[in-house]
């Protein structure tokens, strides 16, 4: 059993600290690289003394909004693969692998090739409509029969509504080439080019899931003792499952909405997380929404210099760095976690 | 051995034992995929009646039927039949080989690794004016190539005292995502007018295949199916398991690896010409058992027919169903296939 000892545990504290200063320097490190190479300088003169010169610009309009949208999606999926895992109790379990993030975005595709829809508040709603309806179709198939899914089988369910909902986003974008020109970077994942407006729209919600899920850590820690414990002692299991479906739906289709899917944050994340900081939610959550925000912080720098001057997606980024590690666990097999 | 029928051809080579049921249901199949045949034919925008499509064969119908007929329909269904055979066939093996039902190109990363090697042959061997500076025919190569090198290494990836069959799926979920990154990344970097030609043929669609495409892929597919079903009895060997397999006499690693071969070229060929048409290497050989059970010798025909009406009938509603659109083959089998696999997943015992 791990200690559970209160905010003054020194070790795991500094751990917090230490990842938020590295998630505050990267942020600073993904404002000022890039195509368009600046310094810190010019960065701090671009808030406090802005000029209207092109890097100005740059720095405000382009490299900032990435970065505060990268840190955000990558803490919200970091968050809600841990929660995942722990009611799955499946380490393979996160959004992208059941299938979530394929929802939201067939949703999303869907709005803009059918009903045209180009607002972004509107956009954000449909993404979390997307991601609800995959979330219930996953719960329901592992939820059905007399013991559900094994949580290899659910993954396995996951992965085949993951290629059920990519096949439907394709079909939709193969009848219209000028929306597929609009979505192809989107749909692979990425925080290029995307406005501060994006992020303004989707980051109440996401704020309200992060909240939540620091709300409901302490319960979460008796319910990764199993379902029967925790319904002895006295635990509402439904109503917290359901609180982590919403935490999920919100984290997960806010993400989208600003992102497009982007995979594998919420099964990487978590994983090390609970290495370095142990099983405790209270700091696990924190701590992953952190190194959640570092890992999509450094996969995007990292995806601006790949082709230069081209940018790979940082959807792709993820999927290179995101596939070892997933076979890894494959490999270690189901009951670990 | 009532009721059954044995097929020799020379000593070794070709040695079948079909039962009379499977003979009865492989003609009603047959019978079936060639209806169905006719009706593609003859449906779309131009109808035209069954008996007329059959005089159009012997050349007979106006030159405007002629026309569609030849030009635009028949190439793609002939192409619909072949790759949805292939795709079955590729599945079938693939499922005795590895004895789980779960398996097929799609769920083992096969289907993926094909399409990225085709996407990235497209990429590298085009001039500013993209079209190809190599011929059309090496298409296929690289797409075997691709599904082959996946192959094996997911096979051995998954190996840990032996292959676990969903461990298997797994890494081929695994696999599979990060042949869709290196697909993505080449659409991303390809303009914008390829990258749309790529995502058509990513979902898998037989929409712009012609008459060239045929004359490649008839042979091809015609040889790999041969090979294949002249194979069936080694995957029922195989299919026994390991030991068995070693104990009745059977060099297993040399028919392993032969077959797996056959089946990686059926998915390369079937995806270098109609794309990833997902599902269908899942379902066909699934529904052929439930038909004919499992002795591969009846399996593998009857699950190529399936295939072939599967596919077809996907392009036949992609095609009419939504016009103006015209929808993907792909999107119909996937619509159909996941959720098969979901059921298939509920129906297998929890270990």
């Amino acid at each position: 059993m791990t200690k559970m000892n209160g905010i003054f545990d020194f070790a795991r504290m500094s751990k917090i600290i230490l990842a938020a200063i590295f998630l505050v320097l990267l942020m600073g490190i993904s404002i000022v690289s890039g195509y368009t190479d600046t310094t810190m300088q010019l960065a701090y003169k671009a808030f406090t003394a802005f000029d209207g010169s092109n890097e100005h610009l740059i720095i405000q309009t382009v490299r900032l909004p990435r970065a505060l949208i990268a840190a955000s999606v990558g803490a919200s999926l970091a968050v809600s693969g841990v929660y995942m895992q722990t009611v799955t109790k499946n380490p393979l379990a996160s959004p992208g692998i059941l299938g979530i993030n394929a929802g939201a975005g067939f949703a999303v595709v869907f709005a803009i090739t059918i009903f045209q829809v180009s607002s972004l508040g509107v956009f954000t709603w449909i993404s979390f409509l997307g991601a609800a309806i995959a979330a219930l179709t996953v719960y329901f198939v592992g939820g059905v029969g007399k013991r559900g899914l094994t949580p290899m089988k659910l993954t396995l369910a996951g992965a085949a509504m993951t290629a059920l909902f990519s096949s439907f986003t394709q079909g939709m974008l193969t009848t219209n080439e000028a929306a597929l020109d609009e979505v192809l970077f989107w749909l692979s994942g990425s925080i290029q080019g995307r406005k501060l407006e994006i992020l303004a729209s989707v980051f109440p919600y996401l704020v309200v899931g992060w909240l939540l899920a620091l709300v409901i850590a302490p319960m979460m820690n008796v319910m990764a003792m199993g379902d029967d414990i925790a319904r002895g002692l006295g635990l509402k299991v439904g109503m917290l499952k359901i609180m982590v479906g919403v935490i999920v739906i919100l984290l997960a289709g806010g993400s989208v909405a600003a992102a497009g899917p982007i995979g594998f944050i919420g099964i990487v994340i978590p994983h090390i997380a609970r290495r370095l900081i142990g099983i405790d939610h209270r700091w696990l959550v924190p701590f992953a929404a952190l190194l959640g925000g570092i890992l999509l912080l450094a996969a995007d720098i990292g995806a601006r210099y790949i082709v230069m001057p081209q940018e790979v997606p940082v959807g792709v980024m993820m999927a290179f760095i995101g596939t070892p590690y997933f076979i890894y666990i494959a490999r270690k097999g189901a009951n670990k976690g | 051995m009532k009721g059954y029928r044995s097929f020799r051809v020379g000593k070794d080579r070709l040695s079948l034992l079909l039962d009379n049921n499977a003979l009865v249901k492989l003609a009603v199949l047959f019978i079936i995929t060639l209806i169905l045949f006719i009706a593609s034919v003859g449906l779309g925008d131009v109808k035209i009646n069954p008996l007329t499509v059959v005089k159009l064969f012997f050349g007979g119908g106006t030159e405007l039927q002629q026309l569609v007929v030849h030009q635009f329909r028949l190439p793609r269904i002939i192409v619909s039949m072949l790759v949805g055979m292939g795709l079955a066939v590729a599945g079938g093996i693939l499922q005795g080989l590895i004895r789980n039902d779960l398996a097929a190109p799609d769920t083992i990363g096969v289907t993926a690794g094909a399409g990225m090697s085709v996407v990235a042959f497209l990429w590298l061997f085009s001039d500013e004016n993209y079209s190809l500076i190599v011929s059309i025919n090496w298409l296929p190569v690289a797409a075997f190539v691709g599904a082959t090198l996946v192959a094996i290494a997911v096979y051995f990836l998954s190996w840990k005292d032996g292959v676990k069959p969903v461990r298997l799926v797994l890494i081929g979920i695994g696999i599979t995502a990060l042949m869709q990154a290196g697909t993505t990344t080449f659409m991303v970097l390809s303009p914008i007018y390829m990258a749309s030609q790529t995502n058509i043929w990513i979902t898998g669609s037989v929409n712009s295949v012609g008459w060239e495409d045929v004359h490649v892929l008839l042979p091809v597919m015609f040889v790999l199916l041969l090979m294949a079903f002249f194979s069936a009895r080694n995957i029922n060997v195989q299919s026994l398991g390991e030991d068995i397999a070693k104990g009745v006499g059977s060099p297993v690693e040399r028919h392993r690896f032969i077959l797996l071969i056959i089946s990686t070229g059926l998915v390369g060929t079937a995806v270098a010409f109609a794309g990833s048409i997902g599902f269908v290497g899942l379902m066909a050989p699934h529904m052929a058992r439930r038909l004919v059970g499992s002795s591969f010798g009846s399996l593998l025909p009857v699950s190529a027919f399936i295939g072939a009406i599967l596919v077809m009938l996907a392009d036949l509603m992609g095609r009419t169903l939504f016009l103006p659109s015209i929808v993907p083959a792909g999107v119909f089998t996937a619509a159909l296939g996941a959720p098969y696999f979901i059921y298939l997943l509920m129906k297998t015992k929890n270990n």
